[in-house]
């Protein structure tokens, strides 16, 4: 099975509101709540840390299930995500240039 | 339950200040016949201060966030502002009069993904925008910034003021709106100057033009439902709360004062001296906007239009009394359903009728997608 990396698009707006993250696409202002897991998993989105290892830590870790049924779900998750083009995924990791502050 | 629905209910359980205004500058290069400010610059936060307050603003759960002003280009660091907000990943909404804005900064702010912009149109006709502006030449170069906004891809919306200079404009600059294939918003209000002073009331719409705004569907939907006489308020409707000043969203000026509302100038605090969060949670002032429900209005809750009204208590507070009536929005519900307020009654009791102040609507059109 091959690695994914996930990260966040810079077309974004986000937040955290109690235990849920509130994303905002910056494309098309389309709003989106995600859950505690999959605030969590949004959370861990580095471009850095394979799926595998941030469903392991940031999801069975903190949650009871299991590792193979997290990963579906995570996969699910992560492929809605990306379709709307609030999430980057890639099999080799990722680097997302970042908003320069000075320009 | 929408969607926005559910985030507001869920930030005023979590006492999250989810919206906060942020005016920038008050400086402009325009001098609108109508403004609330006054354009000197009596000492701005600086852009360490700003992005302190940013990262504060982030740290305390602030998702959208307005940029405005004055003109907010106005400040030469406006987009070192703008990125340090994005990079703290704000929905950052940017109301400007657009007259700095060519293709160059058009592009810059689609490149930091402003969600949505918003810019001033008082007129289709040089002459009347022109003169409401004082600045030659103004409405070119806002149609020309709304055109280079519009081809980056952002989503820009048209922001009307109807008043006496312009009153046979609105469903030109509506047609303006669709034309460029932008969004259109007609906003009859005209508030007192942020000192106080009302001498710019003067400005305000005639009944008659608020009433043929109210009447259009164009503006208002379904006219028949909109302008429906009141329905009895029941006790659900009496615990509600007025708007979500002071309770989800705030407004802080280029000086660090901290308001509930850019229309509600009640000083709760000032972020140079406090912490934004201590503001929110600890203000007396702030506090004591959140205790008032509709069945605390000493007038307005025996109004029969208290279920539907738009009450805004920053406009009452202008006029003397956060609890009481603003008649702005006696106004307005008179002229949308023919019967007259509590306020307005009692006052027809008391002697003369004093001059109403003008209505206050807000219609949002999707002019496009």
């Amino acid at each position: 099975m091959m690695a994914k990396y996930i990260a966040h698009s810079r077309a974004i707006a986000a937040r955290k509101l109690g235990d849920e993250m509130v994303i905002m696409s910056a494309a098309d202002s389309t709003l989106f709540t995600l859950n505690p897991v999959a605030t969590a998993i949004w959370q861990a989105a580095d471009g850095r840390t394979p799926l595998s290892e941030i469903v392991l830590a940031a999801v069975c870790a903190e949650f009871d299930v299991s590792p193979e049924v997290a990963y579906a779900d995570a996969e699910t998750l992560i492929h809605e995500l990306a379709s709307h083009g609030i999430l980057l995924v890639s099999e080799q990791p990722i680097t997302v240039p970042q908003v320069q502050e000075n320009r | 339950m929408s969607l926005m629905s559910e985030l507001n209910a869920k930030a005023l359980a979590l006492n999250v200040p989810l919206s906060v205004h942020l005016d920038v500058t008050y400086r402009c290069n325009e001098r609108c016949e109508h403004c609330y400010l006054e354009h000197d610059d009596k000492g701005e936060m600086t852009i360490t201060e700003i992005a302190d307050l940013l990262g504060q603003l982030a740290e305390a759960g602030v998702f959208f966030l307005t940029i405005s002003g004055g003109e907010p280009l106005m400040r030469r660091d406006f987009f070192q502002i703008l990125s340090c907000a994005r990079a703290l990943l704000f929905n950052v909404k940017l109301k400007t009069n657009g007259v700095m804005i060519r293709e160059m900064e058009a592009q810059r702010i689609r490149e930091l993904g402003v969600e949505q912009v918003q810019i001033s149109v008082y007129s289709h006709r040089d002459e009347i925008h022109d003169a409401i502006t004082k600045l030659p030449g103004s409405l070119k170069k806002t149609l020309r910034a709304i055109a280079f906004l519009k081809s980056r891809g952002l989503k820009v919306s048209i922001a009307n003021v109807l008043m006496q200079p312009n009153l046979l404009d609105a469903p030109h600059v509506q047609r303006l709106a669709k034309e460029m294939g932008v969004g259109y918003t007609l906003d009859p209000t005209i508030t007192p100057m942020i000192n106080g002073d009302t001498a710019v009331l003067k400005m305000r719409a005639p009944r008659e033009a608020l009433r043929q705004a109210f009447r259009d569907p164009a503006l208002v939907g379904n006219v028949n439902d909109f302008c429906s006489p009141p329905v009895p308020a029941d006790d659900s409707a009496l615990g509600e709360l007025p708007c979500s000043a002071g309770h989800t969203s705030c407004y802080i000026s280029p000086y660090g004062d901290l308001y509930p509302c850019v229309q509600f100038p009640l000083p709760s605090g000032n972020v140079r001296h406090q912490k934004f969060i201590d503001i929110w949670r600890n203000s007396d002032e702030l506090n004591d906007v959140r205790r008032i429900s509709a069945r605390d209005l000493p007038t307005c809750s025996s109004c029969a239009h208290v279920a539907s009204c738009t009450r805004c208590p920053g406009l009452a507070y202008m006029e003397g009394d956060m609890r009481g009536p603003s008649t702005a929005d006696c106004e307005k519900s008179f002229v949308r359903t023919g019967v007259p307020s509590a306020n307005m009654v009692a006052k027809a009791r008391l002697g003369p009728q004093r001059r109403s102040l003008s209505g206050l609507i807000q219609i949002q059109i999707a002019a496009t997608s």
